[in-house]
This record gives C-alpha cells, structure tokens and sequence, in this order.
C-alpha cells in the first residue's frame, strides 16, 4: 500500500458483474493507454464495490486527490481519464459516481442516501481491495481473527460465536453458535466443515460477489470454524455457474496454502486443516445441507430427513458442519472485534448486518449491507434509489422461490429473520427483486412455481406433483382460463405442499402463491373474471395495436423493428399489426419514437380499434 | 464409421488418463463428470458404461448423476452456445422475449442445436448478474442489459448472415 502514496493507482472492478457490462474492455483500454504514453500507474483488479447499476466501475487514487469512483465507463472515457486526470489534471469529474472519502471536491458514497444506511461488515473491503493478493487482505487485518482464535481454546471459540447471536445467513436463520456446538460435541474421530456456496436463489448474487470479492475472508471463517469445532478437512462447495468464484476461491486457497494459512501447523500451532474446492453441477436443491451432502457424495442430489442432523452425522456419516459462504463470512469479524460489539448491529433477535441484492424495476441494483431492522422502504427507495423510470411500486419479492411477494403496505417493515416470516415471506438468501406496475404478480407467481417445479427432485409426492398442479392453474390464470373456485384450490393445495414436504424446497415453495393470493387477491380475479391481465403483463391476456390518430405515417421504425413481419403499412400508409402474426415481442412498443408512442398493449375488454389488420 | 472408431478411442483414452490410479471413490464422480464434459462437450453414453466400472457403481447409478444435475450435457453441443439467464430479475426484464427472439432468428427451440450444428440454444437459472438483466452467456462471456438489437449484433458478430435474420412466419400453432 504504501507504494500508493507516491504512484497512482487505478483499480477496475471485474467480478462477473462488472465483465458483463465491459470491464475487461475498459481495463485493456487503460492498460494500453498507459503503455502508450509510458505512464507509471499501478493497474489491479478488484471486485464488486456492489453499486453495479455504474459497472464497469473504475476507481482512481493519485496523490493530491481524494480517491474518486467513475462510472459507468467505456474504453473512450477509461482512456480519456488516464489521459487527463494522470497526465492532466482534470479529475473528469462529469464521469465521477462518488468519491470514497468524504472531500472537499466531490460528494463521498457515504453522503448519498444509500451511503447513510449502509453499514459495511462482510462487503467493506469488496470491490476496494485485489481479491487474488493475499497481502491486500492482510493489510486489513486479514486472519488477525483467525489468529486470535488460535489463541484461544476451540470451545471458547464456539462460546464467542453463541455470545455474538449470529444467525445463519443461509435463509432459515437458523443460530449459528448452536450448530457449532452440536457439531463440536459429537463424539466422532473425525469432523468435517463444509462452506456452502450453492447459491442457486435466482435474484440473489451476494455470495458470487463475496467470493469473487473477498475469498480471503470467507476462508478465514471456514479455518477459524473448522478449528472451533474440531475438524481437520474443510471443503469450499461453489456453484459451477460461478466460473470465476471458482478461480478467486482456489487462488485464495493455494496462497493461504503457501503462507502456512492452510495445511500442517497453521500460524505455527498444532492446528492441521486440508481445504479442497468442489464444483456444483447445476441444482438448486443442493442449497439444502443434506441434499449438498449427498451431490458430494457423489449421488443425485437429493435431500434425505432429518434429524440426525449433518451436524452429528453428515459427509461419510461424521459430524459435518455447513454454513453458508455470509455467514462464515461475518466469523472473521466476530472474532476480531468480539461478540459485544456484533450484539450491538442489527435487532436483538437478528443481530448483525444483512447483505441483500437488489434487482429488478428498482432505479440502481447492486448489492448493500444494511443492519439488520432496516425498513423495506429504506432499502428500496433510499438504497436502490425507488423505481426506474418514475413508475409505480407494485410488490417486493424477497427471499427468492421460497420468498414471498410483498405490497406497499408491508414496506415499513423492519426486515430481520421473524419479521418476514410473520409477513409471510423468509430472508432467504437475501435476494430483493422489486416489481412495478407493469409485472403481474399471477405470472410471477407462475415464474416461482416454474423454477421450483423444474428444481424439485421429486423425492416427495407434495413437492413433485403439488408443484406441478400449482403451475398448471396459474398457467391457466395468466392465459385467462381459470375459474374462481381454481382460487381456493390453489389455496389449499399450496398449504398442503408446504406441510407435506420434506425439505426446505417444497416447503417454501408455495411462500409466492400464497403471499400473492392474500395480498393481491383482486388481481387474481381480473384474471378469472375479466379474463384481463391489469398489468398488461401477461401474454396471453394482451394484445399489441397502433393507434391511427398517433402514427405519423411517413416512420417505417415499427416495421423494421418486427422479427414476424406483423407489421404492415395499410394502403392510407398508416401502420397496422396483423395480430395472427405478432409474436408479441415488444419490439414495435419500444421502437415507436417517444414523440408519438402509437404502438400500446391492451388487454381484454379493450380491442384493437377498428381496421387494425385481423379485426377489420 | 471411422467417426464412431476415433470417438471410442478417445473415450477410452480420456477414462484412461482421468483414473490412471484405478479404481475411483464415488466422492470423485461430480469432478470426473466434469472433466470428460470440459474436454470433449458433453458426456458421451460411452463414457458412463466404461466408467461405472472404475466407480465401482451400477451404469444407471452413473445415469442418475450425469441426469439429476443441470450441467450434464448426453448430447454434444454446438459450435457456440448461446445462454439466455431467466433468473427473477431477468425474467422481469425481459429474459424470455430474448430467449424466444434467438429461438425465432435461429429456428430453435430451448434445449436444441441448429440444424447446422452451429448454435446451442439454452437457458440457465441464474447468472448471479442480476443487477444487469437481462444477461445472456455467449460460450463463456457474460453479456449484461441484453435487448433483441443486441441479440442480433451477437448473432452477426458469430457469423450469421443478416439474411438468414430476416423476418420468418410464426409457427402456426
């Protein structure tokens, strides 16, 4: 680091996020750019800052200037700022997102509304530090956690963790310090513990953006607990569709190896510990412990009843002790600055912070750790900025396929782990999805049971068939074939498949029907009775047309813009949509210039008006 | 036939290589899976008949693996393949009219190769990218706030001929 307070240093965020909005394009444009003018500058990698509505994000520190964030950057302006602010000394402020400390130039992250709700633990070096340079976490007082906790007997490890009250951030909450203990008690010959980075939940991404960002910290949770309970094998299991979790996990882990962090006599103890990484192939059950333990085995991932738990009996019928990549993630920290000052984050029954990703009509999605407590609201429309394009707040999915849809009414919730279950949907893995007026909630719903009917593994009836039966009637409800009565049964059925399920999947997988059906009835019924989809959202229930009086008749935008060849030009060369053709792909709605919007969706009773091609 | 004899070869070379020390633990049947698929695209029915043996497990135990998990492929792949992400946020966005848009252009269905062998068009549950949906993973790069424009400029970027994109009938269904 101290190289830094005489070179600059630019640093360029390139977790997947930041790869799938051109990272890598900007940071090979800065890295010739500098070549090209033979700059002395310090190039690195970093993570994700988890403001990922700006990627790609690149962050400039040169001595005589706070360290300034910009983005979103291509390679002109990544190379228009090595160009002036390294050789000039225009810091192109016009570019600039934030700066990291608060200054006199620019405002700092911490002074936007997001800034002030945020409480950084587990993201706070993520998206600031090189995720594969041992010593960048070092510098941090990386492992100073694990080196305490060497220092301590194994028990008084475990007794921190119960102290400090955290819960697992798995989804169900369940305490962490308690399964510790379990585990640690177990009279085996031998333990294992076992990181849990299947994060399958769709609309969540914490966990790749923690491993991506910041595997050394995750890693000195998994040592510090595989010493707390006893165990000398640890496995990092991470989910095949996060290549470069992957990568940065296994960089870590042969580091960690070279510096004595992992292997034979960590720190200079008697403390053993072998670590391996296994890939995932592909299942969403296998977020489920047992379910886990059984893909590593070698076996289809299928989840078995518990108790025993795999805290007494899991991996090869040892005790086995699995956490989610969050919750070994705050570990370090605990151990570090002490169960006390844990205690005094978030709610008395969910200490702590909560991370949660934030995604869907909401104006800037990314990532944000807030304390546990923090409102809906806060985290909506403070943090993720309200709704994109001014639109209207329909309904917060939270907790991902076995969350639930929230509405408005429920947005000054406090969220902690029995606050959403009360409400109906579950922390889950801290996936927020937030919907506008323009998504249906039936089709949503419909979404849910899609993927967990597809993800069930068909061990128990209720959960292969009811998901099954339950997507059949919402199909039928989004193409406006259902009847009123369907309504109760969804209901019933829904309640029988959480009971009748044996793991968490089948039980939760009913949480989006019965959270929408009970906050969102009515629009349940403009399916059934009005066959109309209120939020123009559906399919089936809609209908593209241009309106006559709007189409200026000299634009062909429409036209070329139909993949289906719908869109025709009637003799008085106004536009009209032969609806037998239409494929109902947008493309015409979004093409029409905004200065005539022409093109609208209509849902029944509305027709097209009269001489639209089809309904002449 | 000759395909058929190189194909055999290499089967049998791969297995070879992948358990020089015999007999394998079922414990490393997922990473082995994963291999032969990372080198050859897929898991030939070849490779699993062969292999049970060095796993000391039945052929429709091996099945049950190389079925139960998303990531197995029994089918070779296309040249390219082309992942459309229906994760929730894609989905909101727009993730099946992206996923219906390359199935239109390329004459496919989820799951199927083009005719020519080219295309591999598929959906995966979730990228982790959700901030940026909707996301589509061409080969082995992620492309964020995907839009049929887009779409397109990927498919002519891969060598489709912009005539071959122009406007076909819908399939009467």
């Amino acid at each position: 680091m101290e190289a830094f307070e005489h070179i600059p240093l630019i640093t360029v965020g390139t977790a997947t996020c930041g790869r799938a909005a051109g990272a890598l394009a900007v940071l090979q444009a800065i890295r010739e750019e500098i070549a090209r003018r033979d700059l002395l500058v310090e190039v690195q990698e970093v993570g994700c800052l988890g403001h990922c509505y700006a990627e790609p994000l690149v962050t400039v520190r040169r001595p005589g200037f706070p360290a300034l964030c910009y983005g979103p950057l291509d390679e002109d302006r990544a190379r228009r700022l090595v160009t002036d602010f390294l050789i000039g000394d225009d810091p192109c402020l016009e570019y600039a997102l934030a700066a990291l400390e608060p200054n006199d130039l620019f405002p700092a992250l911490e002074e936007f509304p997001r800034g002030a709700c945020e409480r950084r633990v587990i993201l706070a070096l993520c998206g600031l530090i090189n995720p594969e340079d041992l010593d960048a976490y070092l510098v941090h007082d990386g492992y100073a956690g694990l080196a305490r906790a060497l220092e301590m007997s194994p028990e008084e490890v475990v007794g921190e963790i119960v102290r400090s009250g955290l819960r697992g951030r798995g989804g169900a909450g369940f305490p962490a310090g308690e399964k510790w203990e379990a585990c640690a008690r177990a009279p085996a010959p031998a333990r294992y513990v076992i990181c849990n980075g299947d994060e399958g939940d769709p609309g969540a991404f914490m966990d790749r953006a923690l491993m991506e960002s910041n595997p050394h910290q995750l890693l000195e949770g998994l040592i510090i607990a595989a010493y707390a309970v006893g165990a000398r094998k640890a496995i990092i299991y991470v989910r095949a569709e996060y290549p470069l979790a992957v990568a940065r996990v296994e960089r870590a882990l042969e580091q960690a190896r070279e510096r004595g962090l992992v292997g034979k006599g960590i720190l200079g103890t008697g403390f053993d510990l072998e670590v391996e990484v296994f890939q995932g192939a592909g299942a969403f059950v296998c977020g489920e412990e047992t379910a886990l333990i059984a893909s590593l085995e070698g076996r289809p991932g299928v989840p078995r009843p518990r108790p025993p738990y795999p805290a007494t009996s899991g991996l090869e019928g040892l005790p086995t002790l699995v956490n989610n990549v969050k919750t070994l993630s705050y570990v370090p920290h605990i151990l570090r600055r002490g169960a006390e000052w844990f205690r005094s984050l978030g709610t008395a029954n969910s200490p702590g912070t909560a991370v949660f990703a934030l995604a869907g009509k909401v104006a800037n999605p990314g990532l944000a750790e807030v304390p546990m407590g923090t409102t809906l609201r806060q985290l909506i429309f403070e943090v993720g900025g309200g709704i994109r394009q001014d639109k209207q707040f329909k309904a917060v999915q939270i907790g991902g396929p076995s969350g639930g849809c929230l509405p408005e009414s429920a947005l000054d919730l406090p969220i902690d782990f029995d606050s959403l279950s009360e409400a109906g949907a579950m922390m889950g893995s801290g996936g927020v999805v937030v919907l506008d007026e323009e998504d249906c909630v039936v089709e949503t719903a419909r979404y849910f049971l899609e993927f967990t009917r597809q993800e069930s593994c068909g061990l128990c009836s209720f959960c292969r068939l009811g998901t099954a039966h339950l997507l059949e009637r919402l199909t039928a409800l989004t193409r406006g074939e259902a009847r009123l009565e369907d309504l109760d049964r969804l209901y019933d059925l829904a309640e029988d498949v959480r009971a009748g399920s044996l793991c968490g999947l089948g039980q939760t997988a009913p949480n989006p029907v019965l959270t929408t059906l009970r906050y969102f009835r009515a629009e349940y019924e403009a399916h059934v009775k009005e066959k109309r989809c209120p939020a123009l959202a559906c399919r089936d229930l809609v209908l593209y047309c241009i309106l006559p009086e709007r189409c200026s008749k000299l634009c062909n935008l429409c036209v070329g813009s139909c993949p289906a060849g719908a869109v025709i030009t009637r003799p008085d060369l106004l536009k009209a949509i032969d609806q037998a053709k239409c494929v109902k792909c947008n493309q015409c709605l979004v093409t029409c210039p905004p200065e005539y919007r022409a093109v609208v969706k209509l849902s029944p009773p509305q027709l097209p008006p009269e001489g639209d091609a089809g309904h002449g | 036939m000759r395909e058929t004899g190189e194909k055999e070869a290499s089967v049998r070379a791969i297995i070879e290589e992948l358990c020089v020390d015999g007999r394998k633990k079922p414990r490393e049947l997922i990473p082995f899976l994963q291999k032969v698929q990372a080198r050859l695209g897929y898991v030939p029915a070849e490779v699993l008949r062969e292999a049970a043996g060095v796993f000391g497990v039945p052929e429709v135990e091996m099945y049950a693996v190389a079925t139960f998990y998303h990531q197995f492929r029994l089918q070779p792949p296309g040249e390219h393949r082309i992942k459309v992400c229906l994760g929730t946020a894609c989905h909101l966005m727009g993730g099946q009219r992206i996923l219906d848009w390359f199935g239109r252009r390329l004459d496919v269905r989820e799951g199927q190769t083009t005719a020519d062998g080219k295309f591999t068009l598929e959906r995966v549950a979730c990228v982790g990218c959700c901030a940026l949906a909707p996301v589509v993973v061409v080969d082995e790069k992620v492309e964020g706030k995907v839009s049929p424009t887009r779409a397109d400029g990927i498919l002519l970027s891969l060598g489709v001929k912009p005539e071959a994109m122009k406007p076909k009938q819908p399939e009467s269904a």
